[in-house]
């Protein structure tokens, strides 16, 4: 299959999944969340290449990104597009804070950028990030830190975590809402 | 934390979105906005005192459709460019058509005019005045736009930040028109474009400080 052909397939599948995950399946969104971080681990790989160390904590700054935002997809636009913006928007932005530190040369430059290229390779293999999340999510502040951990660690419902906190059901949904932004400020802000 | 664990996390108990997020926080901000510049024009400059009658002639509509089709213009640009990956496709072509209608306008005007009375329509009474005011009411809907795009994913920020400055000026301009007393096409296509540039400079400027995410 050419590059672009099997860029087109992965698309349209992902699309299905990021959608059905937009209405609350939480299992197509699973698969959405897997094959995107593997797509984009190949992605930032092939362009952080002086800096292996870093692409792991990017490919999760950019998966909390995409989560938090996932919202502003238009579903009437190519998911590529999408995916491609907020992917190289990080990557750039992670080279700013780098270049504050030490000269380098853009890998943008270098390795020539096209969204096709983003859905037709991918790169299941899993490094440690640096960074942990879980020393980030300690930081959050109680409203914030247990709606997280009750839902989305321990897997209760709203209603359950409600119960469990002492917090109405609407403060456990913001809670977990303005606690993954505020994760994602975390992750972008220690490096 | 490993990624795998990472999605997992985010995939649990993922709740549905709310639909349509950029149109309803960008109805709020224009809403806000127009609501402000309202509020600040009744209170420190009062509607012009022959409104009644200036609406009957249609240079004070031309006027309005002018501000308004760059308000329109400029709105769907901020909206787009909250929405990675959407570019600005034929939008740019939308902002420059009321501009250059007014030109068009105010040429014909120019030319028809005496050589006395020109200066008279490109500066009016109050051009020394006009952007800023025009700026000043942009203020409410300024902050609000700005609110507005934090919440979304512009990844332009320079650019993202000057749409939203010309969306507010724009916003102010309309308001400003219920004040202002000038209705010479060569007038709005000068200091009136002027003051709408003003806020759009600025956001361009504080886009990639304020706009980061």
């Amino acid at each position: 299959m050419t590059e672009q052909a099997q860029s087109d397939s992965n698309e349209e599948r992902l699309r299905q999944s990021l959608l059905r995950g937009r209405d609350g399946d939480a299992v197509a969104y699973h698969g959405f969340l897997k094959a995107l971080s593997a797509h984009l681990r190949a992605y930032f790989r092939r362009r952080l290449g002086a800096w292996p160390d870093e692409v792991e904590d990017l490919v999760q700054e950019a998966l909390l990104a995409i989560h938090n935002q996932r919202q502003t997809y238009d579903a009437g636009q190519p998911l590529t597009a999408w995916v491609h913006a907020i992917a190289k928007y990080k990557l750039v932005d992670l080279l700013r804070r780098r270049a504050g530190r030490e000269r380098l040369t853009d890998p943008l430059d270098t390795v020539p950028d096209n969204a096709a290229e983003l859905f037709s390779t991918a790169d299941g293999e899993a490094a440690e990030a640096r960074g942990d999340l879980h020393k980030l999510l300690a930081q959050l502040p109680d409203r914030q830190r247990l709606p997280i951990v009750r839902t989305k660690l321990e897997g209760l419902s709203v209603a359950e975590a409600a119960i469990a906190t002492g917090m109405s059901e609407s403060a456990i949904k913001v809670g977990v809402h303005r606690g993954l932004k505020a994760l994602a400020a975390l992750i972008g802000g220690e490096r | 934390m490993k990624t795998d664990e990472l999605v997992l996390l985010l995939a649990t108990g993922v709740e549905p979105v709310e639909p349509h997020p950029v149109g309803r926080r960008h109805a709020v901000a224009v809403g806000v906005g127009l609501l402000g510049a309202g509020a600040l024009m009744l209170i420190l400059l009062g509607l012009r005192p022959d409104l009644a009658e200036a609406v009957r002639r249609p240079m004070f509509w031309i006027k309005l459709a002018f501000v308004a089709g760059l308000a329109w213009a400029s709105l769907l640009a901020a909206m787009r460019l909250s929405r990675p990956g959407m570019g600005l496709a034929w939008v740019p072509a939308a902002l420059a058509a009321p501009a250059l209608a007014i030109w068009i306008l105010g040429a014909f005007v120019l030319a028809g005019a005496a050589p006395a009375e020109r200066p008279g329509s490109v500066f009016g009474t109050t051009w020394t005045s006009c952007p800023w005011l025009i700026a000043l009411l942009s203020v409410p809907a300024f902050v609000a736009l700005f609110w507005a795009m934090r919440g979304l994913a512009p990844t332009q920020l320079p650019l993202s930040g000057a749409a939203a400055g010309l969306l507010a000026g724009s916003l102010g301009a309309l308001v400003y028109c219920l004040h202002c007393p000038e209705l010479a096409a060569p007038f709005l296509g000068t200091w009136y474009l002027l003051g709408m540039l003003i806020p759009a400079l600025i956001g361009g400027l504080l886009g990639p400080r304020l706009l980061r995410w």
